[in-house]
């Protein structure tokens, strides 16, 4: 393995990437990415939305064109560039073409000669385990099968590399576990006939299950915030102890740098409000607290023990655990979530009480709670448009932040009863409709 | 080189194709006399077009009922004629404004605008030119009715299809883009099959609208001659002049049998066919059904005389030998400054267009001429206005009713698409002989005819409003005993608000556009004539006065865009935004 795992198959230099056309509203995605990918080994892109991932993964699919930096495919031997080919978390199957003709279709763009097209695609179909439902629409098939025609389209073109965006999200948790051994049988046996693959996931324990290398990504802006070997052997279990050591230092990896801007108390007022808050619903919260606090954690879990327990991932875990520690209701540190005196006392409240808690955590800690309910309070008529926020957030981060952390507050606000909100008229007021 | 090849080895060898073929089915017996029957049919009714125009003063049209299936084929292949067209037109341009940002910038709009401009007024310009065109000869004529129909039809397909176009989901994009589709590729795999089902529903409805023109369009007067093409439409005419009440009746028989028989052989199978590309994941329950979709379905012989033509049109495609397929990045950047110039150089002719439109204005008409077409708009507002309230009130209970109970929905739906269908016009006289017969006014009782074709638009949306309430909404209000003007509240109009706003929009829009020919209507020598701004144009028309026929299409314009912006669009905003139930 050692001595053809060395060849460079693409290499990405410098990737940097930005959206948005104006001047201000430049939202950098991916900041100054290195990154080389070898033959023989798949590699995972992990981290959360937004942090860039599936940016790279397009520029490196040339669905992309960066804003600066290059992704130089390496030729082999006889002077050919490698080719690259995609699976889609949504599947993205025509469906108005049947299993075989979504499979022919990369073909069909390389004017391939129909007899040879048929007897490839075939071949594919095959490989891929879905022989007998050539002829099917892709509405006719379950989620778990639908994927399969999106493996068999990507591999039929004999792509070097395999480029895959969260394949298994969109799939229950026994399909996405059976594809992916399928997946990993087939990689190993050397059946497809790539030489490469790269896979971008929020989920740890898949990362960890697949790859040969994981690289974390950090969020605003997206780049490459550790790189970490995987030198399990195949089949890997996910009971083994390593495994669950590996999953763990992930978990801490990803935590310890969590909240881009740590707040701490004695910060002049308003200047917080720059932080982009996530969207998370109340229930969720006080759902995770009850989790912690309860056995078998006591007050302490780890982030991958929760992530099991809950059946959540990355991207629905984290958001969640950072408002508990925004709010002091918990520290996150090195994977653990640790569950502060006040977290505690809210677990064992009443509705009522810890509706007050939340409202005097939320006006204590988050800023922009306390900057809304101030400007109300000072007003006379205690009413102030939304507007007039949003544009206050948007100078300091994208209109569609800006609308997500407001979206955030307006709920915790609403829910704490701190102040109201009318939709229709776009407007905070300190009245509760009674 | 080597492609001639290919192309030849898909032309079998007809023995081999006798062998490979199957048995023919009774469907494969069926399946033809309804295409040979087709085929004489537009090979008959096309006959003529290309003679001298004096041939139809020498034989004009008349009342004449054994005639009337020849008029019937003659209308509508005038309108599938201006379909193709259409729909040449719709590939063409709202593709151009697709791909091109520049072009797009000039299309989205006009397009918009040519939706709600009522095309009835520009009959006389166009009529003017084509028999320029081709001088003495019937194809003239011919083409500019088809035109008429055309200017009917267009702008609605082309939007379509261009919104279609651009929203595109964004998965399957990158899935062409990977793979490095051609664009002609691209086109036939993607877009053209994603627009299809909004595309058809469009097509229908335009169809709708062109059999209103068609009527309007056959009988022409250009200056002091008239002329008639054989059609319903100057049958109908001629019918009015001679005051023939039996011929008309004759007219509207003929118009429901040629509209059931498209509606049967050409739309169903369509829609049934077309399901197959709607964008969804799963199966629905109920797919729409067509017996002649079934029976092309079922013959066996026809299939294997197409496939050579299938295989043939395949191998050509791969003409020019394997490629390497790039994936084709998204255009981003870059563009973004380059329309600046652009915007420049649109904005000058616009202000060069205005200096025109000006001009022209201030030569031939006065003040005086723009108040009053505005005054006599406001007449024919407050006449569409409380008219569609009207029909409001009758059919939303109705439709309601209907649409709770899916055995009546069911039936009831085609039943209203097809009086949508069915060109009004050719009922108007009734209207009239009942107005001179009773001495009514008719400023108060012209008014019901403009909304008389386009009301079933309302009932039939809403039949699909409530029929789209969902069950468990229905059982939580009948559980806790939510009853009458509370259920209409809480459940009936939120639930049907969406629909009726299209279904009212599409009617306020097509009741602005009857108004020209519903305002002023005759009956032999009697002429009625209400106020209104509908009336103005008809009567310039009539004229031949155009600075003041543009003076009232302007005018009307402003009007329907107006009240789309101001009313029906932010109404629809609001039940996008609050009433959707998904």
């Amino acid at each position: 393995m050692l001595t053809v795992a060395n060849r460079p198959l693409v290499t990405v230099e410098g990737l940097s990437h930005h959206y948005g056309k104006g001047h201000g509203s430049q939202m950098l995605v991916l900041d100054k990415v290195d990154l080389t990918l070898r033959e023989n080994e798949v590699v995972g892109l992990l981290g959360r939305s937004g942090s860039g991932k599936s940016t790279l993964l397009r520029t490196i699919a040339g669905l992309i064109s960066p804003s600066a930096g290059k992704v130089r495919f390496e030729p082999d031997g006889q002077g050919a560039e490698p080719t690259v080919s995609m699976v889609f978390q949504t599947f993205a199957l025509f469906p108005w073409l049947t299993v075989l003709q979504n499979v022919e279709l990369g073909l069909e763009a390389q004017k391939v000669p129909i007899e040879e097209r048929r007897t490839r695609a075939l071949a594919a179909i095959d490989l891929i385990g879905l022989d007998g439902f050539e002829n099917a629409y892709p509405k006719e098939l379950s989620g778990g099968m639908r994927q399969r025609v999106g493996l068999a389209r990507a591999l039929v073109v004999n792509p070097s590399l395999l480029l895959m965006d969260e394949p298994f999200s969109a799939l229950d948790v026994l399909t996405a576990e059976t594809l992916r051994t399928d997946l990993l049988d087939l990689w190993s046996e050397g059946r497809m006939p790539i030489k490469s693959i790269l896979i971008v996931t929020h989920n740890i324990e898949e990362a960890v299950l697949m790859c040969d290398r994981i690289l974390v990504f950090a969020s605003n802006p997206g780049r490459v915030a550790s790189e970490i070997q995987v030198d399990l052997p195949q089949p890997r279990d996910r009971l083994d102890p390593a495994f669950r050591a590996l999953v763990d230092d992930i978990y801490a990896l990803m935590t310890a740098r969590a909240p881009a801007t740590p707040l701490r108390d004695g910060l002049f007022p308003g200047t917080g409000i720059t932080t982009v808050l996530p969207v998370v619903s109340t229930n969720a919260m006080a759902g995770l607290i009850e989790e912690v606090d309860g056995p078998p954690f006591d007050g302490e879990a780890s982030m991958a023990d929760l992530a099991d327990s809950l059946q959540l991932e990355v991207d629905e875990l984290f958001p969640i655990a950072e408002l508990i520690q925004l709010l002091r209701f918990a520290d996150l540190s090195r994977g653990d979530v640790l569950l502060t005196p006040a977290g505690r006392l809210y677990a064992a409240a009443e509705v009522d009480e810890r509706k007050a808690m939340f409202a005097q955590a939320l006006l204590a800690h988050v800023p922009l709670a306390q900057h809304i309910r101030r400007v109300l309070d000072e007003r006379e008529s205690h009413v102030a448009p939304a507007r007039r926020f949003r544009d206050e957030l948007e100078d300091h981060m994208s209109p569609d932040y800006a609308e997500q952390t407001l979206r955030a507050v307006t709920h915790w606000g609403r829910y704490a009863e701190v102040f109201a909100y009318d939709e229709d008229r776009d407007l905070f007021s300190l009245e509760n409709p009674s | 080189m080597q492609t001639l090849p290919l192309i030849a080895r898909s032309v079998r060898p007809v023995s081999r194709l006798w062998r490979d073929t199957p048995a023919p089915s009774w469907a494969d017996a069926i399946a033809f006399l309804i295409l040979a029957g087709v085929a004489i049919l537009v090979i008959s009714g096309a006959d003529g077009i290309a003679q001298p125009l004096a041939r139809l003063q020498l034989s004009p049209v008349t009342l004449d009922p054994a005639n009337l299936p020849v008029y019937a084929l003659r209308t509508t292949l005038r309108m599938f004629a201006a379909l193709f067209a259409s729909l040449a037109f719709t590939f063409l341009v709202a593709t151009l404004a697709a791909k091109s940002r520049r072009a797009g910038l000039v299309i989205v709009p006009a397009l918009d605008i040519l939706q709600s401009v009522p095309i009835l007024g520009f009959l006389t310009f166009t009529v003017t030119l084509f028999m320029g065109l081709f001088p003495g000869r019937q194809i003239g004529v011919e083409l500019a009715a088809i035109f008429a129909i055309f200017t009917s039809q267009a702008w609605n397909m082309a939007f379509s299809f261009y919104q279609s176009l651009r929203t595109i989901p964004s998965d399957l994009d990158e899935v062409s883009r990977g793979f490095g589709l051609s664009p002609a590729r691209r086109f036939f795999r993607l877009e053209l099959p994603f627009a299809t089902p909004a595309l058809v529903w469009n097509t229908m409805m335009s169809m709708s609208g062109g059999w209103f023109f068609v009527v309007a369009a056959e009988a022409i007067s250009v200056g002091d001659t008239r002329i008639m093409l054989p059609g319903i439409g100057s049958w109908l005419a001629l019918a009015i002049d001679r005051e023939d009440f039996r011929a008309i009746g004759w007219a509207v028989a003929a118009m429901a049998v040629v509209i059931l028989l498209y509606d049967q052989f050409v739309f169903r199978p369509v829609v049934a066919w077309a399901d197959r590309f709607r964008f969804e994941q799963t199966a629905s329950a109920d797919r729409p059904r067509s017996w002649v979709y079934d029976l092309f379905r079922r013959t066996r012989l026809l299939p294997s005389l197409v496939r050579p033509v299938i295989v043939a049109i395949g191998r050509l495609a791969l003409i020019g030998g394997r490629k390497v397929a790039r994936p084709r990045p998204a255009r981003t950047g870059g563009e973004a400054r380059a329309p600046v110039l652009w915007i420049l150089l649109v904005t000058a002719m616009a202000l060069g267009a205005a200096w025109l439109v000006w001009r022209y204005v201030s030569r031939n008409l006065e003040a005086g001429d723009i108040a009053m077409a505005l005054g006599l708009g406001l007449v024919t507002l407050v006449r569409v206005m409380v008219l569609i309230a009207l029909a409001s009130l009758i059919w939303v209970p109705i439709g309601v009713w209907i649409g709770l109970r899916p055995a009546w929905a069911e039936r009831l739906q085609p039943v209203a698409q097809f009086l949508a269908a069915f060109p009004a016009n050719v009922l108007f006289p009734f209207a009239v002989m009942a107005i001179v017969h009773w001495k009514l006014s008719p400023d108060i009782w012209l008014s019901p005819l403009m909304v008389l074709g386009t009301q079933w638009y309302i009932l039939f949306n809403v039949i699909a409003g409530a029929s789209a309430i969902p069950n468990d909404l229905r059982e939580a209000a009948g559980m806790f005993g939510v009853k009458r003007w509370l259920w209409w509240r809480t459940v009936g109009l939120p639930g049907i608000f969406p629909y009726y706003v299209t279904g009212a929009l599409t009617a306020s829009g097509g009741s602005w556009n009857a108004s020209i020919v519903a305002e002023v209507v005759s009956w032999g020598r009697q002429r009625l004539e209400a106020t209104g701004l509908g009336a103005y144009i008809a009567d310039a028309t009539a004229r031949g006065d155009y600075p003041r026929v543009m003076l009232g299409i302007a005018v009307m314009s402003l009007f329907v865009i107006s009240v789309n912006r101001l009313l029906w669009r932010p109404l629809y905003t609001f039940s996008e935004r609050r009433l959707r139930l998904a």
